[in-house]
């Protein structure tokens, strides 16, 4: 079980938290104006990475606020949480 | 049965260096890799095929399947593409001329809510519509099909009532792998192990090739059968794909007698079980729901799973576990499988089959043959082209999927 740190309260076990897939998707400023593929991109194009992944989190059975996780997705290794909104660490690879 | 083969499955095919040019490299030597050079060779004379496979042959989630073969799907698409499969699977013995233990002993299906009970007989309805066998069961039927499972309605999710299909079941996994092996290979494919795909070369918008760790191979036509890793693969095209890779756990009990007659899949508290010929019983879970390549999940979805078993199966309260493991499956926002043509010619993508795959084996293997012979699809997998997620047109099969994902 991974320990995620939630930036309100601490270090919790993943059973109190909800996954939310990958960071940073912006939801378009005026979704009427993309076209059928930009809009594809939106919705269903992800990145997948064998790595280091900037992921969104909730802590559904803590504070129940969403955050950020830099988190390895072959070691399960948590780099650190992070505020939305917040730009993450950047770790060499 | 013509005959059963024993001895190191190594005897069963050549372990040749991979050359410098084919007609055809497929990634991945699972169960969809080798069906698909199989059926390149069987249906479309073209033999000119290097495997590559960066481990060994079959050992990725070809080794970590529960082995449940079903085609009851909801929609139109899936089921004409999982029937195709359950036909070939009825034959696939005598095809390979290998046995590959396929034993048709039903699954069922089962409903916990009067939700559960209004879309279960829908999808036997509409099963029944396909030409796919179903029947609806109700808790005495269950009880009489199953008698080791419990229907009593004083438990928290009652058994309300199941669906059937009789000619669904299970197969020897990794024998479908080695009998798919020695054919393909018989008919002149190379199968390439620990060659691993490191670069896809393109000129023009047309494949010409993989970069690997054993040196650059040219190829007209590249075929990705790589499963959890499909993403990294099309990255190396400068692809992105809808694909999000998950662990999915599974485990096995110690030997036992033989107990439990058929495989019982049940949505609601979240198992599916049978007993495997040795005697083990086999029982997976839904998946870890973070993103992972790690072929490892977390424990307490195992507890989870044992729990929501012990509950239909009180009577498994004593065996013990022998043996957990993880796969790195592709999940795809409909919960369906994406094959078909991508944007560079000459590439072709077989992916996105989640937590399903094993049971589309031969189906799949079949219409991406087809599919990589033509450079179009085979019209059974003409709806699973990677655009419909640019048009929309979703195969929504989260329900039948019966994994949680």
């Amino acid at each position: 079980m991974l320990l995620i740190p939630c930036p309100w309260c601490g270090d919790r076990d993943e059973v109190e938290f909800h996954y939310g897939g990958q960071a940073h998707i912006a939801h378009p400023p005026a979704p009427g104006a993309l076209n059928d593929d930009a809009w594809a991109d939106y919705l269903f194009m992800r990145d997948n990475p064998e790595g280091w992944f900037a992921e969104r989190w909730q802590h559904s059975a803590g504070c129940r606020r969403w955050f950020n996780v830099l988190r390895h997705t072959v070691t399960h290794e948590v780099h650190g949480s992070y505020l939305p909104g917040e730009t993450g660490p950047v770790i060499a690879s | 049965m013509a005959s059963v083969v024993s001895g190191h499955p190594a005897a069963l095919w050549r372990n040749p260096h991979p050359r410098r040019t084919y007609d055809v490299v497929i990634v991945g030597a699972g169960g969809h890799g080798l069906a698909t050079a199989y059926y390149l060779a069987r249906n479309h004379g073209i033999s000119n095929i290097a495997v590559l496979e960066r481990g060994w042959l079959a050992g990725g989630n070809m080794a970590r399947n529960t082995a449940i073969i079903r085609s009851n799907y909801l929609w139109d698409e899936s089921a004409a593409l999982y029937e195709h499969a359950l036909k070939l699977w009825e034959g696939l013995s005598e095809e390979l001329d290998y046995d590959i233990q396929f034993s048709q002993r039903g699954v069922l299906n089962l409903a916990h809510s009067l939700q559960d009970v209004r879309d279960s007989v829908r999808r036997v309805e509409a099963n029944r519509l396909q030409g796919v066998d179903a029947e609806w069961l109700d808790p005495a039927q269950v009880k009489e099909f199953c008698p080791v499972i419990n229907v009593s309605e004083e438990v928290r999710y009652p058994v309300l009532g199941a669906t059937l299909q009789r000619r669904a079941g299970i197969a020897r996994h990794d024998h479908v792998a080695w009998a798919y092996a020695r054919a393909a290979d018989a008919l002149g494919v190379d199968l390439i192990q620990n060659c691993e795909v490191t670069g896809i070369t393109e000129r023009g918008g047309r494949v010409t090739g993989v970069e690997t760790d054993r040196g650059p191979i040219s190829a007209g036509r590249v075929a990705l059968a790589a499963a959890g890793h499909s993403s990294v693969l099309a990255g190396m095209a400068g692809l992105r794909l809808p694909i999000q890779s998950h662990p999915l756990q599974a485990l096995v009990s110690e030997l036992l007698e033989p107990i439990h007659p058929c495989v019982v899949m049940s949505n609601a508290v979240h198992v599916y079980v049978s007993q495997a010929h040795k005697g083990e019983l086999v029982m997976g879970a839904g998946v870890d729901q973070y993103n992972s390549y790690g072929q490892r999940g977390g424990f307490h979805v195992i507890q989870q799973q044992m729990a929501a078993a012990l509950e239909l199966f009180p009577a498994f309260a004593r065996a013990r576990v022998l043996r957990t493991w993880g796969g790195v499956v592709d999940v795809s926002p409909d919960a369906s499988p994406i094959v078909g043509l991508t944007p560079v010619d000459g590439l072709y993508l077989n992916c996105g089959w989640g937590t399903g795959g094993f049971k589309a084996t031969p189906g799949a293997g079949w219409v991406y043959a087809h599919t990589i012979a033509n450079d179009r699809p085979h019209p059974l997998n003409e709806p699973y082209s990677l655009e419909r997620f640019t048009t929309g047109a979703l195969i929504d099969e989260h329900g039948a999927a019966a994994v949680a994902h």
